[in-house]
């Protein structure tokens, strides 16, 4: 873990669906070599793909001229992710899924990314940019001391 | 990017004789998916296939998107009477299945076999 302290990595993804892939595995590789147990990677992979996609898909409206930005940041007992898009920015909190809601039509069957996102990691802020420009998600995991 | 998903359905009968359509599925479940999880799904005799077993043994990566899809599944599964249950699926995602109410309306198990001795 020493050799990663203040350590950062930037991905840019086009605003493509399935490139969400890249920030997760890029992801999942620093947690892994920062130490995180798989259980724990796993959760910063999903919430990772999901906040890409929203990104991707609500952000920056699958435009591909726009790119969305990925910084991860290593510090001693942490890992924060940053996905920077150039959207107006979340203005909504995260709504637990309603499953029974869901299954008699009253809820959308979509909508569950920012619930896991949160759900999955320490903390989630979603931040609207100034000028409605470089709106982003900020997600932490924290690394489990006992198992260090 | 995304890996294409494949679906195919084996026609099973249970321990307890009760015919069991076993859709399998390989690849990425997401939004590119809904041909072969609601298609292969709806191309199922809705008359003789009231068990409906998922298979994600070979699925790799599941996004909300994906999870909808499966949502979608279970909502004209419940208009139709038939009933859906799912194995194989890792224990993020039984987890991420559980942590949105999938578990409510649709049993998960950890094995084919497992599945079948409980339908």
């Amino acid at each position: 873990m020493s050799d990663f302290k203040s350590a950062k990595v930037e991905v840019r993804l086009p605003s493509r669906m399935g490139f969400e892939k890249v920030a997760m595995s890029t992801a999942a590789s620093v947690a892994k070599l920062m130490g995180f147990r798989p259980e724990r990677i796993e959760d910063l992979k999903t919430a990772v793909a999901e906040a890409c996609i929203n990104a991707i898909e609500h952000g920056n409206r699958l435009n591909e001229k726009l790119s969305v930005g990925v910084v991860l940041s290593a510090a001693d007992d942490a890992l924060e992710v940053k996905v920077i898009d150039d959207g107006t920015g979340m203005r909504k909190q995260p709504m637990k899924p309603d499953i029974d809601r869901k299954m008699h039509g009253e809820e959308d069957p979509r909508g569950m990314g920012m619930f896991l996102i949160q759900a999955l990691v320490d903390e989630a802020e979603w931040v609207a940019g100034s000028e409605g420009k470089s709106s982003y998600v900020r997600l932490v995991i924290r690394l489990d001391k006992a198992i260090e | 990017m995304q890996s294409e998903t494949k679906a195919h359905v084996d026609q099973l009968t249970s321990p307890a004789g009760n015919p069991v359509a076993v859709l399998r599925f390989e690849g990425d479940i997401a939004s590119t998916s809904k041909d072969a999880v609601l298609g292969t799904y709806q191309a199922l005799p809705k008359a003789t296939s009231k068990l409906v077993l998922l298979d994600f043994s070979k699925v790799d990566y599941i996004n909300s998107s994906g999870i909808a899809l499966v949502i979608q599944m279970m909502i004209e599964a419940s208009n139709s009477a038939q009933k859906i249950y799912a194995f194989g699926l890792s224990p993020h995602f039984t987890k991420v299945f559980t942590m949105v109410g999938i578990t409510k309306y649709a049993g998960l198990f950890s094995s084919q076999a497992e599945a079948l001795a409980a339908l």
